[in-house]
């Protein structure tokens, strides 16, 4: 059962997402809700990073988080699944645990 | 997933708690507050394991002299900790490397991990706290 | 499933309280069980029942209060950073209890999956 990360800050501004990346292993989840949710937009320098981590990791994106935001599942990576409230639940209860990358 | 080992009085379950620190001290609680956790846990006879990666590997260097900014220098308490049997204190290699420091320069023995290392460790908890 | 959340920050400040609570709602709203919801760090503001928000804005503590009355939800403000934050027995909203850190080690211990919310 793999792990499931989140990571709640926008990685224009900080270096988290970086670190999660860092130290996670191939097979894992990465969940990006809050400011995090611009790191999955093709539109910024990050999205490339984000493109190369998700060949071999699951990245998640949450919705309402998006929309809140003023951007559109469309304007997300190829790659990256949008989830809501009920879809992070989901993933939180099929992963082996959860660690936040606060 | 956590072993369940019989205890007195019934089965008593032991998981792997792993708190992750990964911020700085004095600049935010969240270093002081961590090891507050740390330190109930230990009573709970759980495997614990502490991380110290990115900027947390300060809250562990030497020399800290807290009287000019009016704060309590609680980094001794680390040193407190294998008196409460917590003696799984890892830091990250890249972590202490980007910021020019060696083992040597901080305050308690720990293990140190490459990146690679660490993240088999955190998979293999069942819980992560990180502050 | 058996959950425990962990709020590491205040109300309005951060939207970390604000995403656990929808993290709780959907839960429960699909079945699950909510062992604890603990309150730490500055989160322990949460409890604080003198927060008055604008009437046009959502009030945080009192969604967590409703959300605790209407599924028996335990949530417990740690006393130790509650104190130093002056948050205190006269001060608690609805539904908060004021205990240990013991009760974050055993909402690991208890729950399936604790999921923290923090800065």
């Amino acid at each position: 059962m793999a792990v499931l990360h989140t990571t709640n800050k926008s990685p224009l501004q900080t270096r988290d997402l970086e670190s999660c990346l860092r130290l996670t292993r191939p097979g894992c989840g990465i969940l990006l809700l809050e400011d995090a949710v611009y790191g999955a937009l093709k539109s910024t320098e990050a999205g490339a990073r984000l493109a190369e981590a998700a060949k071999d990791r699951r990245i998640y994106v949450l919705g309402p988080d998006l929309a809140a935001r003023g951007f559109t599942p469309e304007e997300v990576i190829a790659g990256v699944e949008v989830v809501d409230y009920g879809g992070f639940v989901d993933l939180v209860a099929e992963h082996h645990h959860v660690q936040a990358w606060v | 997933m956590s072993d369940t080992e019989a205890g007195e009085g019934g089965n008593r379950k032991v998981k792997r708690f792993m708190i992750v620190n990964r911020k700085a001290p004095y600049g935010t609680i969240y270093a002081l507050e961590a090891l507050e956790v740390v330190l109930i846990g230990a009573a709970f006879d759980q495997d614990v394991s502490l991380v110290f990666a990115d900027d947390g590997v300060y809250q562990l260097k030497k020399g800290q002299q807290t009287k000019g900014i009016g704060q309590k220098n609680f980094s001794p308490s680390y040193r407190a900790l294998g008196d409460y049997d917590i003696e799984k204190l890892y830091v990250e290699r890249e972590s202490l490397q980007a910021r020019g420091l060696a083992p040597a320069d901080l305050l308690v023995p720990v293990r140190v991990l490459g990146s690679a290392e660490l993240s088999v460790l955190m998979d293999e908890q069942d819980v992560v706290l990180s502050f | 499933m058996k959950f425990g959340i962990l709020v590491n920050e205040g109300p309005y400040q951060h939207q970390a309280s604000d995403s656990a609570y929808q993290f709780a709602v959907a839960a429960l709203a699909k079945g699950h069980e909510i062992y604890r919801v603990f309150f730490y760090n500055d989160g322990v503001n949460n409890a604080n029942k003198l927060t008055e928000p604008p009437q046009d804005d959502r009030n945080i503590t009192r969604q967590w209060s409703a959300l605790a009355a209407e599924h028996n939800l335990d949530m417990v403000v740690c006393v130790a950073a509650g104190l130093r934050r002056g948050i205190k027995a006269e001060i608690l909203a609805p539904g908060f209890n004021i205990s240990g850190l013991g009760q974050l080690i055993q909402a690991g211990i208890e729950a399936d999956r604790l999921v923290v919310f923090g800065d």
